[in-house]
């Protein structure tokens, strides 16, 4: 019982990933009808976007400090980020100690003009191409923007850590009666799912109570008729598509400290992600959430040893396996609406 | 001649010539000389050009006739490396059975993926085939360790049985690929004057294969089978109502263009004898992809253009080095000549995947009919200017209704 | 007997009854054409006839085999050709490439691994596809891309599709529908032409009166999903029933 609120728990982490990358792309895909291979790089971006502010956080220079010596006598030179030198000692190292919730505010603005950009400078103009040449066009942009990043960052990993108070782990078998450290869970994942579901929900309610997101919805399911009644959708689906990109961005600024970033980690994504939209099932936004925690929770089962035991390599391969046979069995997914990409 | 048309004949013959005299061709400067670093006329990378062109001449036939794009069909090429080593390391050294049995795996592995992703079309298949591959690159990576030998890849020892060759040879060394004792990495040196030309059995055997796989191709676009292909493309509603069936046509084509990749697949091993699982994953895939699109998807010559003009630049881009840079911008005061170089930089040596992935946005905003189409609107243009007696005014014989 | 059968044919979408007791039989070479106002169930009908959709309950026989849950490719092999209410053709491929894509359905069967022989090669087909061109006036345009054509000529390429199968049946959906007067006489024209020179039993599935008087041999009259009668033109022109049921409002 334990072992299985482990597996259930060590899911929801990256369930929730799953879940906000697949319904940044059901967003962009239901509301613009196209395919966007470069919503990985996206959740990329705002992983950079934490490592970059933790970096612009402990910009220091060179301070002689009188009261340490190095070993022939002389003053150490110690590196002083400015942040503790403007902002004193405490409240400096606590800045920079918060970078990656802080790195939260520095991403949305960053990620919304990537995604506006994006939009209005190269998306826009492949509407009304196939999908073949959507998926080929932001297959190559998404290569572009993962070099571009690797140019600057490097090819290695960059360890970014959460703040320090969430750095511990807690206890759940003790809270449900089970041996103590029987079921410990990292601080971090806690709050990284309770950010995705307050993500999650927002989204929802957006486009559940506005007027905005209720023609949004409109559009999703019939682009022409809300067309025509002169309602000026493509204006809303730029934004549209720079909230999806926010989503994305904020999916990945928040999940650096549980992997570090590296500039191959959208497309590592992003294929398990239009995994989840398929299974989730085409333009359905409850689909993509339900599936993608689905198979988080799937993949982390697929990992117990009890199981790999059984079935060697199964945990490589379960979610895979999972959307053939749900693509088989139910060809519009979980919540797949009809007619939705049926050609 | 050879049961091809007046214009199929020539695009065939082309190809032939290219093939065949590729080592004079791509050494067109002089040993010496500072240009000699764009020669291409090498065996190793002239093998890398015909073996490509095979892999995309097949992605092609599903791609450019069907329109099904596949982003799995680099796991056909993995699985044709890994039968090909394996032939290496049970039977012998020589390249047939290596070949045949890559091919043979490749095809099976086709009908299996394609029976279950053809079921359904459009993004759906893309990203069927995508799963798949993803699914046989981490199995390769991890557990299916002692058939792939995981992340190391698969190579050949002194330990292996070779029941019908040696595990090793008299001086101890390792066998090397053979066609019935024909070394595969034997190859002799022409000079003439201050050039040298390396004629090498092993790419001379890729060169047929790619000859024989072109001419292959060229059949099945101008036959029924490749007209009901065009056709399923163009509209598949109509093909159904006058009594076709898709599905078994897309599976042919599919499991075809398998067997071309797993070809591939094991003439790479026959040149190298080893394999690994990167030659399976995604990115591997959507090279093949934009080698099809970048020379010209759905037509004859578009493919072969299209690999070898990425692995051509591929091998280029990524020997220029700052160096390289800074001799050629030598000229320029230095102030420019070090911003010229900051700029070049980032898209050179090991930035080429930028140079690529910006070369792939652009081919397909602007040119979605790859470079042969560019080559036939630069045709038009020169007709055009050829006769401009044409009134202007006068309106086109046929008017659009 | 007829050479289609449909027999106490019911068909529901959740609470509406879109057919209900369809009973109709469509000889051998005859026009017969089925009107009736929208809604009547028309589209349903022949939906059912060509296998997308099945019945709840009664058979569609053809030829005495029934129809009922085979695929669209099966139906046509069995001889049943459609033509549709937009043009539906091969637009990347040309007139004539459009033409050999249904003589080698009719010759090879629904699959065949053709992968070697060129398609120029196949003489005596090449011939058909030609012949079929001149007698629909087209072979002027063998070389055009079928996209680039005009609407009217669209639809005579399909129409010469469908005939070069020489299908035992015919199906017809609105084939004049949303065409201006004189692309609509040209058509009618066209269909007389096929009427009169080759034994071929058509089924019209028509709105325009104009077009149904003109070709058909026999009328069945659909409202709301039931056959209303079946007879002649020229008995259903005066029929008090239809009158009140369909021309009521233009009477």
């Amino acid at each position: 019982m334990d072992a299985i609120i482990l597996q259930i728990l060590n899911g929801l982490d990256k369930g929730s990933a799953y879940a906000l990358i697949a319904l940044g792309l059901t967003l962009i895909f239901g509301t613009l009808g196209v395919v966007n291979f470069a919503h990985g790089a996206l959740f990329m971006i705002g992983a950079f976007c934490a490592v970059t502010l933790s970096r612009l956080l402990t910009l220091s220079h060179q301070v002689l400090d009188e009261s340490r010596k190095d070993f022939l006598g002389n003053p150490l030179k110690v590196d002083v980020p400015y942040v503790t030198e403007w902002f004193g000692e405490t409240t400096g190292a606590a800045i920079i100690d918060w970078a990656v919730p802080l790195a939260i505010l520095f991403s949305i603005p960053v990620m919304i003009l990537i995604g506006v950009i994006m939009e209005r400078g190269l998306i826009k103009h492949f509407y009304k191409r196939p999908h073949a040449d959507q998926i080929l066009v932001t297959f190559g942009l998404a290569i572009v923007l993962q070099e571009i990043i690797k140019y600057f960052y490097g090819a290695n990993p960059i360890p970014t850590p959460a703040p320090e108070v969430f750095r511990g782990s807690f206890d759940f078998g003790v809270l449900l009666g089970f041996d103590p450290n029987a079921v410990i869970y990292p601080y971090w994942r806690l709050v990284y799912f309770g950010f995705a579901a307050l993500i999650i929900g927002g989204v929802f309610a957006f486009l559940q109570f506005t007027t905005f997101g209720m023609v949004v919805r409109a559009g999703m399911a019939d682009r022409e008729t809300v067309g025509l009644l002169g309602i000026n959708i493509d204006k809303r689906f730029t934004i549209m598509f720079g909230l999806a990109a926010a989503v994305a961005g904020l999916a990945g600024v928040m999940y650096a400290p549980i992997n570090s970033p590296n500039y191959h980690m959208g497309m590592d994504f992003l294929v398990l992600s239009f995994v989840v939209v398929v299974v989730g099932g085409m333009g359905s936004l409850p689909g993509a959430v339900l599936a993608g925690f689905l198979l988080g929770i799937l993949e982390s089962f697929a990992s117990m040893n009890q199981i790999k035991a059984i079935l060697p390599g199964i945990d490589q391969i379960i979610i895979y396996l999972v959307a053939i046979i749900i693509l088989l069995t139910r060809p519009r997914g979980l919540m797949g609406r009809k007619g939705v990409m049926e050609d | 001649m050879f049961g091809l048309g007046k214009k199929d004949l020539s695009l065939f013959l082309i190809v032939v010539g290219l093939a065949l005299f590729a080592p004079f061709l791509l050494n067109p400067f002089p040993t010496g000389s500072s240009l000699a670093q764009f020669n291409a006329g090498y065996p190793d990378l002239m093998q890398r050009f015909v073996i490509f062109g095979i892999f995309a001449i097949g992605f092609n036939l599903l791609f450019g006739l069907t329109g099904y794009l596949s982003f799995g069909h680099a796991a056909f090429l993995g699985m044709g490396s890994y039968a090909a080593v394996w032939m290496f390391k049970l039977l012998s050294m020589n390249v047939i059975p290596a070949i045949l049995l890559s091919m043979v795996v490749a095809g099976l592995f086709a009908v299996v993926i394609g029976y279950v992703s053809l079921r359904r079309s459009g993004i759906y298949f893309s990203i069927l085939t995508l799963a798949f591959a993803q699914m046989s690159y981490n199995l390769a990576y991890s557990v299916l360790t002692p058939i792939t030998n995981g992340e190391t890849g698969l190579q050949i020892t002194l330990n292996d049985p070779r029941i019908f060759g040696v595990s090793a040879t008299a001086d101890g060394g390792i066998p090397v690929t053979n066609l019935f004792g024909l070394e595969m990495r034997s190859a002799t040196t022409l000079d003439i004057a201050g050039w040298s030309f390396s004629f090498s059995a092993g790419y001379y055997l890729c060169a047929i294969m790619m000859i024989l796989a072109f001419y292959l191709a060229i059949r099945i676009f101008r036959s029924p089978f490749g007209l009901m292909l065009r056709a399923i493309k163009s509209n598949q509603h109509r093909l159904n109502y006058t009594g076709l069936n898709a599905r078994p046509y897309t599976l042919a084509v599919f499991v075809i263009s398998g067997m071309y990749a797993g070809l591939a697949g094991g003439l790479l091993a026959s040149m190298d004898p080893l394999a690994g699982p990167e030659r399976m994953q995604w990115t591997a895939s959507g090279e093949v992809v934009l080698m099809t699109i970048l020379g010209g998807a759905g037509t004859l010559i578009g493919p072969v253009l299209g690999a070898g003009f990425i692995k051509y630049f591929e091998n280029i881009f990524s020997k220029i080095n700052d160096g390289v840079l800074h001799s050629w911008f030598a000229f320029l005061p230095d102030g420019i000549e070090n911003l010229v170089v900051g700029l070049i930089h980032p898209f050179v040596g090991k930035g080429w995947h930028l140079t690529l992935g910006l070369m792939f946005m652009l081919v397909v905003i602007f040119l979605p009919g790859g470079l042969v189409e560019g080559g036939q609107r630069i045709g038009r243009l020169m007709r055009r200017r050829k006769k401009p007696a044409q009134d202007p005014r006068k309106p086109s014989p046929n008017p659009a209704e | 007997m007829g050479i289609l059968e449909v027999k106490d044919v019911n068909k529901r979408f959740g609470g509406l009854k879109a057919l209900s007791e369809v009973n109709l039989s469509v000889r051998e070479n005859s026009v017969h054409a089925i009107i009736g106002p929208n809604g009547a169930g028309k589209s349903t009908l022949l939906n059912c006839l060509v296998g997308k959709l099945i019945p709840d309950t009664g058979s569609v026989l053809f030829d005495g085999q029934s129809v009922l849950g085979r695929k669209p490719f099966e139906i046509n092999q069995m001889g049943i050709s459609r033509v549709f209410q937009t043009p539906e053709i091969f637009g990347d491929l040309t007139v004539m490439e459009n033409m050999m894509i249904p003589l080698f359905a009719r010759r090879d069967g629904s699959f065949r691994l053709h992968a070697i022989r060129s398609v120029r090669a196949e003489r005596a087909l090449v011939e058909r596809a030609e012949q079929m061109l001149t007698d629909v006036k087209m072979i002027d345009k063998r070389s055009m891309h079928a996209a680039s054509m005009s609407r009217g000529d669209k639809r005579r390429l399909e129409m010469a599709m469908c005939l070069v199968q020489e299908p035992r049946l015919l199906l017809l959906d609105e084939p004049t529908a949303g065409m201006a007067r004189a692309d609509t006489n040209n058509t009618i024209d066209l269909l007389k032409e096929i009427k009169e020179s080759r034994n071929i039993t058509m089924a019209i599935i028509e709105h325009d009166m104009h077009v149904v008087f003109s070709l058909a041999d026999r009328i069945t009259v659909l409202a709301q999903g039931t056959p209303l009668v079946e007879d002649t033109p020229a008995n259903i022109k005066g029929h008090p029933k239809v009158r009140e049921a369909y021309l009521g409002e233009h009477a």
